[in-house]
């Protein structure tokens, strides 16, 4: 068996990593493993826990279960410097980009909207400078990262990202494998400082429940640092311990929880409500000018005080019925039963 | 002989020629848009048994409508397991995956594509969402297809960043990079014609071009040189019956275009 050597190194930043060993520590000194009532306001929540440079993460996939209300409320308190994890990351990133919040990005896939075109303002800041994609990585890098994070190791090995200029820019590594002795990416884990997920419910504790595929939710919660959970309902401590296999992430991983009906709008909630074409064809066709994103940042964030109060501007609960009847044209809703 | 009146567009075609090729009984992992519509239209045709995956966990969806979003609802509707993009992407990895559609902005002509930007990395003239699933798929799905418009900006001698390995640079390169074995591009789908890749050389050659392309519009539209072959069949057209399905999958023409 060969001697194990790095063949070549990716010349990305490497962000979001830890030594095991420090983030054990600081996982010991700052996650409490007592039951206790997290509750609190989306402003209360990122006030708290979201500090200028953190390296955050939003939950969900493009703009499917995303909670906007933090995204919201981050724009609204004028966070800056944040470097924001690109995995599929579409509505979220590009509002946090054009509103001056993230000018660092490390990148699997952004600056998309997926069908509906590419990001008019956050592909704008990247083409003049104002942000720098710091790493190229794919979805599955992405994914592993945080599973590595979750695991406490430094590591883990894939066969991604081989022969490419994606691996040239990413923060990984290539060795050769000391069992096969061919080829072997190494993808550096990732604890973000700041995990971002909205779930369907979740208890006061921070006991939480995802409904439809959990994306790399799993992962993400598990290996973020501080972990903002907006929940469509919080339910019952004791429906929890009805459900227990339920539970996608236990309370010890969840630092807030704040309760946000719609809170994933103008994106999906698998099962409840459906996207707002309306709502993002405003966005989209704002945010061609630094003129629009101002206008659409002033109408929809600054000048809004509560999730409520942007609810009513998005067209109010009629809107809404609308948006989860749409949803529910799936057959979901007869057929749970 | 005469011209039969064209009831279908570029991407009714595309996606008809795509569907052909996915076998019953097989795996396929997808993306929004044109792969969706492909691998749904097969579904109801040609490969009833074909497993459709999405990346973010969505396996085995029976949908009738295209999911606009590769993690929404649809992509688990009456489908076998909605789990995660862990569990998909370990499937990739393990070897369960036979297909796979990319998209991309620029190709070369070893089955190399650019989805990350146009122009020079540091100062791009165009910033591209970047690697996405791509590099995942292209790197360990055992065939690929690509679907893509065909232009000499778009099929080039050099890419501008190389996001997702077809051949790399010939022959034995995927292997040597460690990428798994009897993997790679298998397909390339444009708006002019089929290709595929040389056993040999693993160059990018013409197999079919689609009716009424003649083989010099598609030479007009490629900067490499393009293996071309004795034999080039014509890509059949989508029958009726694939059209009325198509237009049942994408109702609102949102990948079908109105």
């Amino acid at each position: 068996m060969s001697k194990v050597e790095i063949i070549e190194e990716g010349k990305g930043q490497l962000v979001g990593f830890r030594d095991p060993d420090e983030n054990r520590r600081w996982v010991l000194d700052n996650k409490s493993r007592t039951p206790e009532d997290k509750r609190m306001s989306a402003q209360e929540a990122v006030s708290k826990f979201i500090k200028p440079g953190d390296y955050i993460a939003s939950g969900g996939f493009g703009h499917v279960r995303v909670s906007m209300a933090i995204i919201y409320e981050i724009i609204r308190q004028k966070k800056q410097s944040l470097i924001m994890a690109g995995k599929t990351a579409v509505h979220d990133i590009d509002l946090l980009v054009a509103a001056g919040c993230v000018d660092k990005v490390e990148v699997a896939y952004s600056f998309g909207h997926e069908l509906r075109g590419l990001s008019n303002a956050s592909r704008r800041a990247v083409q003049t400078g104002k942000c720098k994609v710091v790493s190229e990585i794919s979805n599955a890098g992405y994914q592993w990262r945080f599973l590595a994070g979750m695991m406490g190791i430094p590591f883990i090995p894939s066969r991604i990202l081989l022969g490419t200029d994606t691996f040239k820019k990413s923060s990984t590594k290539i060795i050769n494998c000391p069992f096969t002795n061919k080829p072997l990416t190494l993808i550096p884990s990732c604890n973000p400082d700041v995990g971002i997920i909205h779930v369907h419910r979740c208890d006061k504790y921070g006991n939480a429940q995802i409904d439809g595929a959990l994306i790399e939710d799993f992962e993400l919660s598990h290996a973020s640092r501080r972990l903002i959970v907006t929940t469509e309902k919080v339910t019952p401590h004791r429906k929890t311990r009805l459900k227990p296999w339920r539970t996608s992430i236990p309370f010890y991983y969840v630092d807030a929880v704040v309760e946000v009906p719609y809170g994933s709008h103008p994106c999906q909630m698998p099962m409840e409500y459906f996207f707002d074409e309306d709502h993002i064809s405003e966005w989209l066709r704002l945010s061609k000018t630094d003129a629009g994103v101002k206008e659409y940042l002033e109408k929809y964030i600054y000048s809004v005080n509560s999730f409520d109060q942007y609810l009513r501007l998005i067209g109010g609960q009629r809107k809404l019925n609308r948006l989860k009847k749409m949803e529910m044209t799936t057959g979901w809703k007869a057929e749970a039963k | 002989m005469p011209k039969k009146t064209v009831n279908y567009n570029q991407v009714e075609l595309m996606a008809s020629v795509a569907a052909k090729l996915l076998e019953d009984n097989k795996s396929v992992l997808v993306g929004t848009g044109l792969p969706v519509l492909a691998a749904m239209l097969a579904q109801q045709s040609n490969a009833p048994n074909i497993l459709i995956m999405y990346e973010a966990g969505g396996v085995g969806s029976q949908a009738s409508v295209v999911p606009v979003s590769v993690g929404e609802s649809r992509t688990f509707y009456h489908g076998i397991a909605a789990s995660s993009m862990h569990d998909v992407m370990s499937a990739l990895q393990g070897g369960f995956v036979d297909y796979g559609f990319l998209g991309a902005a620029q190709i070369d002509m070893y089955g190399n594509i650019n989805t990350t930007v146009i122009g020079d990395y540091d100062t791009p003239k165009v910033r591209l969402p970047g690697s996405g699933g791509a590099n995942d798929a292209g790197s360990l799905c055992f065939k690929t297809i690509i679907l893509m418009k065909q232009d000499i900006k778009r099929f080039v001698k050099k890419l501008d960043f190389l996001t997702t390995p077809g051949y790399l640079t010939g022959p034995g390169a995927r292997e040597k990079a460690g990428l798994p074995k009897n993997t790679g591009p298998y397909r390339v789908i444009s708006q002019l014609g089929v290709y595929g890749f040389d056993s040999d050389t693993k160059k990018m050659m013409l197999l079919s071009t689609h009716p009424n392309v003649s083989i010099e519009e598609i030479k007009e539209n490629c900067s490499f040189e393009l293996t071309i072959p004795v034999n080039v069949e014509t890509s059949e057209e989508p029958t009726d019956q694939e059209l009325k399905i198509l237009r049942q999958i994408d109702p609102m023409k949102i990948v079908i275009g109105k």
